[in-house]
């Protein structure tokens, strides 16, 4: 055999391994995919948005778990967003060379891969533990906490995208700095901090560990953040563990839920992002 | 011309005057957003020096108490209040390790796909698939783990291994036992299921960082895919796909959900077998922690979350450092 | 002065002035910009030495010479735009209605408005025409909606674009071709009623056609400003400068009539540039 026919071979054992490869992880990702939508689509119905979650053998929903879901998500968004953007804004605009620009950096990535657990175990220790027990507050905090690193650095990696002559051209007309960033480079950079918050708003929606030991659950219906409340991905966690048939039906419609909202701000905050790139 | 200028010059004469109190304003502004969004920028920096004392803080009972021994102890036994690491943590670092063995080279074999074998119709879709998966949350693997994968797994799977695998000298151990699908195995395989697209995307990513003219010449040269991915593309992106890879287990380490439905929840080990039943740090955590009695019960699984967060932050910081020190080696060479 | 030395002469006070010929087509002017002894540094790169010039009122004075001669930097020091980046620094004085720019005390904002600036690559910020017009504006004056509309009128109008745009005044300022982009970015500077614009290489991204405009545009815009211009192109230079600056590692070589830089260099080393023998 020579050297070329003997490269051939090389050459196409590899690329085959790759295919396979391909294959390999497809298969896993579509199985899953199936399994959450066949089983998801099966457990859809009007009372699984308006009943509360019920006892074993009870009927019930899923509503005051999403309610939940949805009250502690929105409010983690509101807060991190505005602080998360500001930070950002500082390392890009003002903090390039400085030190605190270099260690709080260095920290946000930290923060960025820490455990979502780890953030959890923190707000108990300095809050559950501290003031009286599990609480909405307690979930919104843990939330904002994950989200705060996510937003801080797609900010901070869209604000750097934006070329330093159009900060230079609105410098030379004599603008302040707080009009160039606001007017000029955030608007510049607005598709991407976008997409960022959306990113990071999916990526909370999802998270269970954090909550285990901040808001808890709740049974029933409740909208006081003082009190434990009740939220999807804890449920899915106590259902999906259980032994109760119909508590499984339920996990399996409310990671259906979740799954198709994380996709579909996934999706969303990608064609928005294009589309401005585009223009 | 000259008439106009003349008016101008009213314009620019009458400036200064009524532009001051904008300018002062203006200055003031200006100083107040700067130190605004540095205030927060020093809020997050904060935050991290926060989480560590907390933990240490709330640590401090179990640490006290057990010192060194808790790393090397596998007893854990909330009524007798002794506890021990040994199990959870060589949980999370064998699932850790089974999770990098499957999906390292299967994210390498995406990634090559991506960037040089699909057709250019599938490139985009097969890749924004890629990443969408790599968004749904953890919870969704482990309960497709637990409720589809484990009773497959444990009635086909692992007896066929048992059957041969376990059959090997030495390595037969690992795969003795009885099948019961859930264990460390199944969690490793969960979670390199979870980590292969986010592994795959990375390295898609960086793949594609590299200069079409290098890919090009080395084309030139006559030298086949696999030659220019290996010769080429790999050596040129190394720092990345480490990066890639240290990111991966970064989160293979931390994950929660993915692994304690899995996992089995066992806090005892009667041998090396990966068919066993066990428990990760952060699968003890999930399950105990919100009913652990006040005091050493939670200080000790607090202890097991400040070693996790202090292992996956030694991660990073390596990967990163690690990072820096080859970019800087490939900038020197260049 | 002497009929038979032309170029940059180097009178009693070492002030280079372009030697300003009887019955020449450049009438005298006043100075608008005055540099004495100036020095500029990158870090400890010594990137002009010793500069010592005037720029006169309501001509157009172009910098020319080879790549890293220090003409865009040396421009970019007129209104301080250095001032962004923590390692540049500018030494000497540089005289603007009698005083020095290069004063600590200096209101940059202000500086900035009264010497605009427009870059290499056109920059519009990511907003409509309108708000890109009047962005600078605004910074500035208080200014009546009418005012406001009158002033971005008269600026798009001076940088003859005007007719092109009047009907799109609210479509983003991106979605202009090149050339129009660059004339708008023109417009930018113009509307705050500067009293010297600096071109930065203004043509070099453009195509032959945009170039053209942007050259009778300059010619155009002397009447009311004061105008600066660094460029690559010689011809460009002949074709839009009254005075024209050689420069050459750092240093000024010549300075003078236009016509007479062209066609008859008192220095060597000018000549041997403007024939194409290097750079």
């Amino acid at each position: 055999m020579n050297v070329r026919s003997r490269r051939r071979i090389v050459n196409g054992l590899a690329l085959a391994a790759s295919l396979a490869a391909m294959a390999f992880g497809l298969a896993w990702l579509v199985s899953i995919l199936w399994n959450v939508i066949s089983l998801g689509i099966a457990g859809m119905s009007v009372s699984l948005f308006t009943l509360e979650t019920p006892p074993p053998g009870g009927t019930g929903g899923l509503g005051n778990a999403i309610v939940g879901s949805v009250i502690m998500v929105g409010l983690a968004t509101l807060i991190g967003t505005p602080v998360g953007i500001l930070a950002g804004v500082f390392l890009a605009e003002y903090g390039r060379r400085s030190w605190l620009g270099a260690v709080t950096r260095f920290v946000n990535d930290m923060l960025l891969s820490a455990p979502s657990i780890v953030i959890g175990l923190f707000v108990y220790a300095i809050m559950v533990a501290r003031f009286g027990g599990f609480s909405g507050w307690a979930g919104v905090l843990a939330l904002t906490l994950l989200m705060l690193p996510v937003v801080v650095r797609t900010t901070e990696n869209m604000l750097l995208l934006v070329p330093n002559s159009l900060r230079e051209a609105a410098i030379a007309l004599g603008a302040p700095r707080y009009r160039v960033i606001a007017g000029v480079t955030l608007r510049a950079a607005r598709a991407g901090v976008i997409t960022g918050v959306l990113l990071a708003l999916a990526r909370i929606s999802g998270e269970t560990a954090p909550l285990l030991f901040t808001s808890l659950s709740n049974q029933f219906w409740s909208i006081d953040l003082a009190e434990p409340m009740a939220n999807l991905p804890v449920t899915i966690f106590k259902f999906a563990m259980s032994p109760f048939e119909d508590w499984q039906r339920l996990a399996w419609a409310g990671v259906f839920l979740i799954t198709m909202g994380v996709l579909v701000l996934n999706i969303v905050a990608r064609t928005l992002f294009k589309d401005e790139l585009k223009r | 011309m000259r008439a106009e200028r003349t008016g101008e010059s009213a314009v620019r004469a009458s400036g200064p005057a009524s532009r001051t109190p904008m300018a002062i304003a203006h200055a003031r502004v200006d100083l107040a957003f700067e130190w605004l969004t540095r205030i927060v920028a020093a809020c997050v920096l904060l935050l991290l020096a926060g989480i560590i004392v907390s933990l240490i803080v709330s640590a401090w009972p179990s640490i006290e108490r057990f010192g060194f021994h808790f790393l090397t102890t596998s007893e854990w036994n909330p009524p007798m209040e002794r506890f021990g690491a040994l199990v959870p943590a060589y949980g999370t670092l064998v699932t850790s390790i089974i999770a990098l063995l499957i999906a390292v080279p299967v994210s390498f074999g995406i990634a090559l796909f991506l960037t040089e074998l699909s057709p250019i119709w599938l490139k985009r879709p097969l890749g924004t698939a890629i990443e969408l998966l790599a968004a749904i949350p953890s919870i969704v693997y482990g309960m497709w783990g637990l409720l589809v994968f484990s009773p497959l797994f444990g009635e086909y799977a692992q007896p066929w291994l048992a059957a041969t695998l376990g059959k090997l000298p030495v390595i037969g151990v690992l795969f003795s036992g009885p099948p019961i699908g859930i264990g460390l195995l199944c969690a490793g395989i969960i979670l390199a299921i979870m980590i292969i697209p986010f592994i795959a995307s990375v390295m898609r990513d960086v793949f594609e960082l590299t200069p079409p003219m290098l890919k090009e010449s080395a084309y030139g040269l006559g030298a086949t895919t696999w030659e220019v991915m290996s010769g080429v593309v790999l050596p040129y992106t190394r720092a990345g796909v480490v990066g890639g890879i240290m990111l991966g287990l970064g989160r293979a380490l931390g994950e929660t959900m993915a692994v304690t439905f899995v996992i089995g929840n066992t806090n005892m080990l009667q041998n090396f077998s990966l068919f066993q039943s066990g428990n990760s740090v952060t699968s003890a955590l999930a399950n105990e922690f919100a009913e652990a009695s006040p005091g050493l019960h939670t200080a000790a699984l607090i202890e097991l979350g400040l070693i996790l967060f202090v292992i996956t932050l030694l991660v990073l910081a390596a990967s990163k450092l690690l990072l820096a020190r080859l970019a800087r080696a490939e900038g020197g060479a260049a | 002065m002497n009929m038979h030395t032309n170029g940059a002469r180097q009178a009693s006070d070492g002030i280079a002035r372009p030697f300003v010929a009887q019955g020449a087509a450049v009438p005298p002017s006043s100075v608008a910009l005055a540099l004495r002894d100036f020095n500029f540094y990158y870090g400890k790169f010594h990137a002009i030495k010793g500069v010592s010039m005037e720029i006169f009122q309501n001509r157009v004075t172009a910098f020319i010479g080879p790549s890293g001669c220090g003409k865009s930097t040396l421009l970019r020091s007129l209104n301080r735009m250095y001032d962004l980046y923590p390692d540049q620094r500018a030494e000497g004085q540089l005289l603007f209605h009698g005083d020095n720019l290069l004063d600590k005390g200096v209101d940059l904002l202000d500086l900035r408005a009264r010497i605009g600036m427009v870059f290499q690559k056109p920059t519009p910020f990511p907003m409509s025409i309108y708000d890109n017009v009047a962005f600078g504006v605004r910074m500035h004056e208080r200014l009546s909606r009418a005012e406001m509309d009158e002033r971005v009128e008269w600026a798009l109008t001076k940088a003859a674009l005007w007719g092109e745009v009047k009907s799109i005044l609210g479509r983003n300022g991106a979605s202009l071709s090149g050339g129009q982009q660059q004339r708008l970015c023109i417009a930018r500077g113009i509307a705050v009623k500067p009293e010297v614009l600096l071109l930065d290489e203004p043509t070099s991204a453009l195509d032959p056609i945009s170039t053209a405009r942007i050259e009778e545009l300059v010619t155009e815009l002397k009447s009311d400003f004061t105008i600066a211009i660094v460029t690559h192109n010689m011809q460009q230079a002949a074709r839009v400068s009254d005075y024209t600056a050689y420069m050459y590692l750092g240093e000024l070589v010549e300075y003078g009539v236009t016509s007479q830089i062209f066609l008859k260099p008192a220095k060597k080393e000018t000549e041997d540039y403007i024939t194409g023998r290097f750079g």
